[in-house]
């Protein structure tokens, strides 16, 4: 198989694969686990502004009182990483005109330089996480391979994407194939790791909102 | 596999649902709840992590409910959870886990990691893996009607002095009246002061109320150990005696657990909404400040701090009482930096003071040390607070530390500086 080759089934077989595993992995899984359902609380509910699910939705992506400064790399390197996905997996001019393609939406990206630079920015955030998963007790704990693997598996395509972008070390076929299949790679694998959080975490600060909440106590 | 043990899968198969699955699916081990455990945070040991306590429920989870881990199951991949896994476990789920719930507060995907460790205990309790403290105090509950093993005549001993000291009429039994008056064994026990105070507060305030000789003790140990048959046991209890007696309200008492089980577990335990209104004491106590009923003669000067009791504020919602009683009668008052819902734990709760193994003991101890600093740091020598449970706690935990502190409870503090002269103000 020649580089063009391999660039060509990646981008039609292979991508059909990996986003036929992923959108029906995704609802396998939704259903899988919110089709367990929950019994109804009896207790009568304590009303109090702000306690529910949607408000948890929302507040807890910042840091309750006193955590931040517990664990700042924790946040930084999150906040800085997941908002740097989110840029070039979804402002980044090419990924938008793919995205056109496959379900026909689309909508202004950024100047690639700035994509550029949220890129190293990224990479460097997901390295200093692995960093700190590394050496921080608590977190080298609890992680077993499905963590190193997931970390690797979202690392890849950023640093294979930007490899290609700038034409460094390997031919920009292979480097684009390379990409590719990475990101491909990780869209097969989400559904059934810690990365389905993508989806969950939605649901389970609803919960946790909607739990305490009913309660009475804004979470 | 033993039968205890199939038992206790079997049970765990049965509480989890579709939050718990949520939940460890979006588990990123990213360790911040163990930022928020007092167990952690004072031994600095990995294994207190709140997530990690969950081990053996998330692989129940994952072996029951998931395809891939019934795939990895038949063949014969997957661990499968074994007593000895359990009794390893004990320590983690009951020695150190006060089910404080302040990890479900911070953890960034939500998780309420709380609501995970009740549902663990019921497979631990039937699979027979819960501390021999807790099981005695579950035993005595269930034979003799409390915890510690308190009676009726004991509670009528109280009863009778209190009214002696107090001058005021404490009613047993009465039906037809507004308030049906719930205590901890702790109370009746350590605390019968608890009694005299709201028999003048109900006087002053002109309200009907009563005890049950049937239903007087509110703890609920089958919650605290995870056994929700026992838990429904005890509630039930209080709920044919409140609906016998046919009160409009029951209270529950300055206990923690106590309220968890009445106010929030019991209509989902005995299957059936309530007859009547459980509010907490300190919402009574509230109410009746609004109304202009609690008139102090004089006020508390010394500067003070407050514990909240986690499952009373943090868990039971119980949240803007407690300050305005406090301004009530404090005149030094000092908010602390971690209070109301973001309170630490006094190390003690979840059934965990009932547990009296030395390992538990000392680590209870050293857990305490959250609490000294935030009393060292506030530079007050006195604390109040709500629970009769975290009273005794925290006075170990004085005593241990040799702290020269004194710790009251709020509703006592409230009585002591009442005006005196009844005025009898209807509700």
């Amino acid at each position: 198989m020649t580089e063009l080759q391999l660039l060509t089934w990646a981008r039609g077989t292979g991508l059909n694969i990996a986003l036929s595993i992923f959108v029906l992995g995704v609802i396998w899984r939704l259903v899988e686990i919110y089709g367990l359902g929950r019994k109804q609380d009896l207790a009568p509910a304590r009303h109090r502004d702000g306690a529910s699910g949607w408000n948890t939705i929302l507040r807890r992506s910042l840091a309750p009182p006193g955590l931040f400064k517990r664990s700042p790399i924790t946040y930084i390197g999150g906040y800085v990483f997941h908002l740097g996905l989110a840029i070039v997996v979804f402002l980044f001019a090419p990924h938008i005109k793919l995205i056109q393609g496959l379900v026909g939406l689309s909508w202004p990206g950024l100047p690639s330089q700035l994509i550029d630079l949220v890129t190293v920015v990224t990479l460097a955030a997901l390295l200093v996480v692995l960093w700190d998963r590394i050496v921080k007790p608590v977190k080298r704990y609890l992680s077993n391979f499905e963590d190193w693997i997931t970390w690797l598996v979202t690392f890849l395509p950023v640093l294979t994407g930007y490899l290609a972008v700038k034409h460094l070390f390997l031919p920009y076929t292979t480097l684009l194939a390379l990409h590719i299949l990475s990101a491909e790679l990780l869209l097969v694998v989400l559904p059934f790791t810690k990365l389905f959080h993508a989806f969950t975490s939605f649901g389970s600060r609803w919960y946790n909102g909607a739990i305490n909440g009913h309660r009475g106590v804004p979470t | 596999m033993s039968a205890s043990l199939q038992r206790g899968i079997n049970v765990l198969k049965e509480v989890i649902d579709a939050p718990v699955a949520s939940f460890f699916n979006s588990c990123v081990h990213c360790g911040l709840c163990a930022e928020a455990c007092l167990f952690y945070l004072e031994t600095g040991d990995p294994k207190y992590t709140p997530i990690h306590k969950l081990e053996p429920l998330r692989r129940v989870y994952e072996q029951e409910y998931t395809l891939i881990g019934k795939l990895m199951r038949g063949l014969g991949l997957a661990k499968p959870v074994s007593d000895a896994e359990l009794e390893e476990w004990q320590p983690l789920v009951y020695d150190s886990c006060t089910m404080c719930g302040r990890c479900s507060l911070v953890c960034p995907v939500g998780n309420d990691i709380v609501y995970m460790v009740r549902k663990l205990r019921e497979g631990m309790s039937v699979s027979g893996h819960a501390p021999e403290g807790i099981r005695g105090a579950v035993k005595r509950t269930v034979e003799i009607g409390s915890p510690m093993g308190v009676k009726w005549p004991a509670v009528q001993a109280v009863i009778k002095h209190q009214q002696a000291e107090t001058g005021f009429e404490i009613p047993i039994d009465q039906a037809g009246v507004e308030y049906l008056v719930l205590l901890s064994s702790m109370e009746i026990m350590n605390y019968p002061e608890y009694l005299g105070a709201l028999a003048k507060i109900f006087k002053k305030a002109g309200l009907t109320w009563t005890l049950s000789s049937t239903a007087f003790e509110a703890t609920n140990a089958g919650i605290q150990i995870g056994t929700s048959d026992i838990a429904r046991v005890i509630v039930k209890r209080i709920v044919d005696s409140a609906e016998q007696l046919g009160v409009k309200k029951v209270i529950s008492p300055e206990c923690g657990h106590a309220y968890m089980a009445i106010r929030w577990e019991g209509p989902n335990l005995i299957g059936r909404p309530y007859k009547f209104e459980v509010i907490h004491v300190l919402e009574l106590l509230d109410e009746l400040r609004k109304k202009g009923v609690l008139k102090m003669k004089d006020s508390f000067d010394e500067p003070l701090i407050v514990h909240d009791p986690c499952q009373i504020v943090r868990r039971g919602g119980v949240l803007d009482a407690p300050e305005p009683l406090i301004n009530t009668v404090a005149t030094h008052y000092i908010p602390i930096v971690d209070k109301q819902k973001m309170n630490w734990c006094c190390g003690g709760g979840g059934g965990t003071s009932a547990i009296h193994t030395e390992e538990a003991e000392a680590l209870r101890v050293k857990a305490f040390r959250i609490k000294k600093r935030q009393i060292e740091e506030a530079g007050v020598s006195t604390v109040v607070t709500f629970c009769a449970n975290c009273r005794i706690v925290i006075e170990e935990g004085f005593d241990h530390y040799e702290m020269n502190t004194q710790l009251l409870g709020l509703t006592e503090l409230l009585a002591e500086h009442l005006e005196d002269e009844p005025e009898g103000v209807a509700s």
